[in-house]
């Protein structure tokens, strides 16, 4: 048809149909590359082998592997597909609390490409990768510097193992002074890992009460303190968003107590600049690269975590250790001391590459006002939203706000039901349910990268979905999302009959 | 500040909306001892061009693998990327995305890691694979420790073959954990020597082909020893591409498979981030460690994915998780299943028989030259030479030559000091391999002429 000349005009409908395909509109209805009959295809042209593989004789697989191959247009497009399924921070704010979701400036990502620092092997003779151990030596720098701390171990691939190195190292100090140790203590409000992270480690875990305002109950660490015990694993500033006033003095008695203090540094966005955690008398702490340094997420990793630690512990990080000589740097792989190795070769190397130039981008000055737009941004939030729901606490947050589900009593919408309908807004939900130590926690984490506009665009949003919630409209909230590329999924049919992989049998 | 949003004038009015004086306000629960009123002693902030030109400088500093011949291996190989895989890693919605924790909005990332658990399980031999792990070293202490959970025994056999960087990284996990992680001596041909040590306390055996030498091996025989005292086979494989000539560990009885997945989709980068694989059997599933992503539907009845089976994980089992693991290797699974996407099982075949070819020329040039011996009798892309010479110094000449010669044993495990790790991909060319071969036999014939020197 010739449309030229002839304007669209928009006319009314009584009902919306559904469509033919599936597909709606720009959101492709996109199946598995197994669905799409590459058998016999290839988006690759290689050379042919000069040599066959006789010298192998029956070591030679002949059955079918079973993986379909596409063509450079196709293998864009599905991903392509794909990727139009997925919320991103480069599409609106994302307040996942305790993930700290900011911006991923892209210089990064370019530095990082640079063959310099990508295509070098992390085998190859040391004097062709000084460059590399001097962006390793500077990350180190940095660390140390915004920490206070002795040493730092960079090989832990994220913080988890972080949680692991630094309790490592815990275990080697108190090895060497002949006196193993059996608990370690963890407030109720730590995240998974942590727990997680102690019982690994061999380490009975035992939880510490947490005071009326969010802390770190003193009298029960003092009580539960014990000369068994080997650490404590606090969070600081912790997961309700809270400083933990009394740090200084839970340092000191866990001090007396012949333990270390693991602090976790999942959080330490709220003080880069501010507050040096050596200050406050931390042992040894892992610090996210991919949260406070800006490494992308990446739909759930790569991270990095590297460890700061303390003078008592610096002589037992584990494996390699940057030397600098005379005739340049060395990586010792084998340190007298060191506890062992966390992984194969020298930690994240791409991760150091973008978190430098992110520190160097923001430097001294840039990161300090990081922390500060991080818990200005935090509050800002926590003051717009407080008039219509329940602030687990009073006082001024860190960099991130935490609500109850108070506010919804009686409402029959639940905090799952509230975040689902978020998505129907263009929003990310908060984090849910954690810290487990408030009834229907909402964790709503900013980040400093964020605009005045886009927050109230955010609070507006969130306040409006308030009102709907406290008028009792349930229908926006039971049922949703209702605009995103799936409703509700069945999570529970997923756990109860798990299928794991595609299967010729299964596709319908 | 290119990245902060805030102006002066937002933060004024920001903290009035708050109803706080100035943001020192806002961070009252900080003990006075420990704020910090001026700046810490770093450098101030720099612009876009100014860090991108510090940066480049110290890349300058690095040899990069194109810069000339390159044979270096030993859990980390140079191979070609397509250049839409690192294309697609870098849309938005892949790369700034969070853990696919809200499946509504993260079709995208759930979808991809349901084909690469596919992909991964398809190549391993397996019935299920995970959604990744941080990389092959830790995913094969991970397997250790799934193996003592399965058998309830504490004890992990592991081979002479095994990465020495992998064994130490076993033993730092595993021991702690009151494991008794027995190590073997490394050998080229480390597989054969495992059966013995097998007993009744054995919970797992940790074997790996091809091996750090090289060596190809059939398991079958180890597995079914394994399994007749009632251990798992744990079956490590650093060079997954192998996958597309060798048979697969599943095929020969494998109870657990990791593998290191940087060969496809993921640069070298220096050692990391790189991508673990975990493969296992069905019925060990609830055992594993990691995050599972699974099919079902929607509340429309439309097929959709989900992050699956979570009982497991440190976000709700806490202590008692099977790992602590949150934060894995996402996007580098993407990068692999991209690559894997665009090779197919077509691709895959042509590519791994074109490194075994490019392997085998290599060893048929660097077995001419005199004092050479090749060590390795079945090989993939890889394999051991024994040098007259300690292969450090030989390493550090040929550096001066121009060309990165491999992997002196030394480097990463103790003894054999004469043992040389060398490697060959699709990228080595005919002309690397000649020049390698002069250069390699050049300088040992400088090394001879020294060491007599000296002798006489
Ligand atoms: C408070 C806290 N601790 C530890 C972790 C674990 O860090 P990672 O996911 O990098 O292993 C997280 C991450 O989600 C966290 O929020």
């Amino acid at each position: 048809m010739q449309t030229v000349g002839r304007p669209t005009q928009p006319q009314a409908v009584s009902s919306i149909p559904e469509t033919l395909t599936g597909a709606r509109g720009l959101l492709q209805d996109e199946v598995l590359i197994f669905e799409l009959g590459g058998w016999d295809k290839t988006g690759v042209d290689l050379a042919k082998p000069e040599l066959d593989a006789s010298d192998l004789g029956d070591l030679v697989r002949t059955e079918p592997i079973g993986l379909p191959g596409l063509s450079e247009p196709e293998t864009l497009r599905h991903y392509v597909r794909l990727s139009q399924k997925n919320h991103a921070i480069d599409l609106a704010l994302y307040p996942l609390g305790s993930c700290t979701m900011k911006h991923n400036p892209r210089l990064n990502e370019k530095v990082a490409r640079l063959p310099g620092f990508a295509d070098v092997h992390p085998l190859q003779p040391q004097s062709t990768v000084q460059g590399a151990i001097a962006v390793m030596d500077q990350v180190a720098h940095w660390l140390k510097t915004l920490t206070g701390m002795a040493a730092v171990a960079l090989s832990p691939k994220a913080g988890a193992h972080g949680e692991l190195c630094g309790l490592l190292a815990i275990r080697a100090a108190h090895v060497a002074r002949g006196d193993a140790r059996k608990r370690v203590l963890v407030p109720t409000s730590a995240h998974g890992t942590n727990p997680a992270t102690a019982a690994f480690v061999g380490y009975a875990v035992e939880e510490i009460a947490q005071t009326e305002d969010g802390r770190v109950d003193l009298a029960d660490l003092e009580a539960k303190l014990g000369p068994d015990v080997a650490a404590i694993m606090v969070t600081n500033p912790n997961t309700c968003g809270l400083f933990e006033r009394d740090i200084i003095e839970i340092a000191r008695l866990t001090h007396a107590a012949g333990a270390y203090f693991y602090c976790d540094g999942a959080n330490f966005n709220a003080i880069v600049g501010r507050v040096r955690p050596a200050d406050l008398g931390v042992d040894a702490m892992h610090i996210n690269l991919h949260k406070t340094f800006s490494t992308p997420h990446g739909g759930g990793g790569p991270g990095a975590g590297p460890v700061v630690l303390s003078e008592a512990l610096a002589p037992f990080a584990p494996a390699p250790w940057i030397v600098t000589g005379l005739d340049g740097y060395t990586l010792d792989e084998n340190p007298d001391g060191a506890f062992g190795r966390m992984c194969a070769f020298h930690g994240q190397m791409g991760m150091f590459v973008r978190a430098l130039a992110y520190m160097k981008s923001h430097g001294a000055d840039g990161l300090r006002q990081v922390a500060e737009d991080a818990v200005l941004n935090a509050n800002y939030i926590k003051a717009r939203l407080s008039p219509l729901m329940s602030s687990a606490f009073s006082g001024p947050c860190m960099h991130e706000a935490l609500f109850t589900d108070a506010w919804l009593e009686g409402s029959g919408i639940t905090t799952l039901d509230f975040a689902k309908a978020m998505i129907d807004e263009g929003f990310h939900p908060m984090t849910m349910y954690f810290p487990l130590v408030v009834h229907g926690a909402m964790l709503i984490e900013p980040t400093e990268t964020e605009s005045r506009i886009e927050l109230d665009r955010f609070c507006d949003a969130v306040l409006r979905l308030a009102l709907a919630a406290r008028a009792g409209d349930a229908d926006r909230f039971k049922g949703a999302p209702f605009h995103a590329p799936l409703r509700r999924l069945d999570e529970t049919r997923a756990a109860r009959n798990p299928v794991l992989k595609w299967t010729p049998a299964s596709a319908g | 500040m290119r990245y902060l949003p805030l102006t002066p004038t937002d933060r004024t009015e920001m903290l009035a909306v708050i109803g706080a004086s100035s943001v020192d306000d806002l961070f009252v629960d900080v003990p006075a001892a420990a704020r910090r009123s001026g700046l810490v002693d770093l450098p101030m902030h720099e612009g876009e061009m100014e860090v991108e030109h510090d940066l480049r400088l110290l890349a300058a500093q690095n040899r990069a693998g194109w810069q000339g011949p390159f044979f270096c291996g030993a859990g980390a190989y140079r191979h070609h990327v397509p250049a839409s895989v690192d294309h697609i890693i870098q849309r938005s919605e892949f790369l700034t995305s969070y853990t696919p924790y809200q499946p509504e909005i993260a079709q995208g990332t759930l979808q991809y890691l349901f084909e690469f658990q596919t992909q991964v399980a398809a190549l391993t031999g397996m019935d299920v694979a995970n959604a990744s792990m941080y990389d092959g070293s830790t995913a094969a202490a991970e397997a250790v420790m799934m193996a003592t959970r399965v058998t309830r025994r504490k004890k992990a056999v592991l081979s002479g073959g095994v990465h020495p960087h992998y064994v130490g990284t076993i033993h730092t996990m595993a021991s702690v954990a009151g494991v008794d992680v027995v190590a073997q001596a490394f050998a080229v041909d480390g597989e054969a020597a495992v059966i013995a040590a097998i007993d009744a306390d054995t919970a797992c055996v940790v074997v790996q082909t091809p091996n750090v030498f090289g060596t190809a091996t059939d398991v079958t025989k180890i597995a079914e020893a394994a399994q007749a005292a009632g251990a798992l086979l744990v079956v490590v494989v650093t060079e997954v591409v192998s996958l597309g000539l060798l048979k697969s560990p599943g095929s020969m009885g494998a109870d657990i498979v990791v593998a290191e997945g940087q060969s496809i989709g993921n640069a070298l980068n220096f050692g990391g981030p790189y991508v673990g694989l975990f493969a296992t059997r069905e019925k060990y599933v609830r055992q594993m460690p990691g995050r599972l992503c699974g099919e079902t539907v929607d509340a429309d009845g439309r097929r959709g994915f989900v992050l699956t089976l979570s009982t497991r994980e440190q976000h709700i089992r806490r202590d008692k998780a099977t790992s602590n693991i949150c934060t894995n290797s996402g996007l580098c699974a993407l990068a692999f299943t991209i690559h894997m996407s665009l090779l197919g099982e077509k691709g895959l075949r042509q590519l791994a028989a074109l490194n075994h070819s490019k392997a085998r020329q290599l060893a048929t040039a660097l077995g001419q030259i005199p004092g050479v011996e090749i060590l390795t009798p079945r090989f993939f892309n890889e394999f051991a030479i024994r040098l007259p010479h300690a292969a450090q110094g030989v390493v550090e000449a040929l550096v001066r030559m121009g060309i990165i010669g491999g992997v002196p044993f030394s480097r990463i495990g103790a003894g054999m000091d004469n043992v040389l790790l060398v490697a060959a991909t699709e990228t080595t060319s005919e002309k690397d391999i000649t020049l390698f071969a002069r250069d390699l036999k050049g300088a040992l014939t400088q090394f001879n002429a020294d060491t007599n020197g000296e002798a006489a």
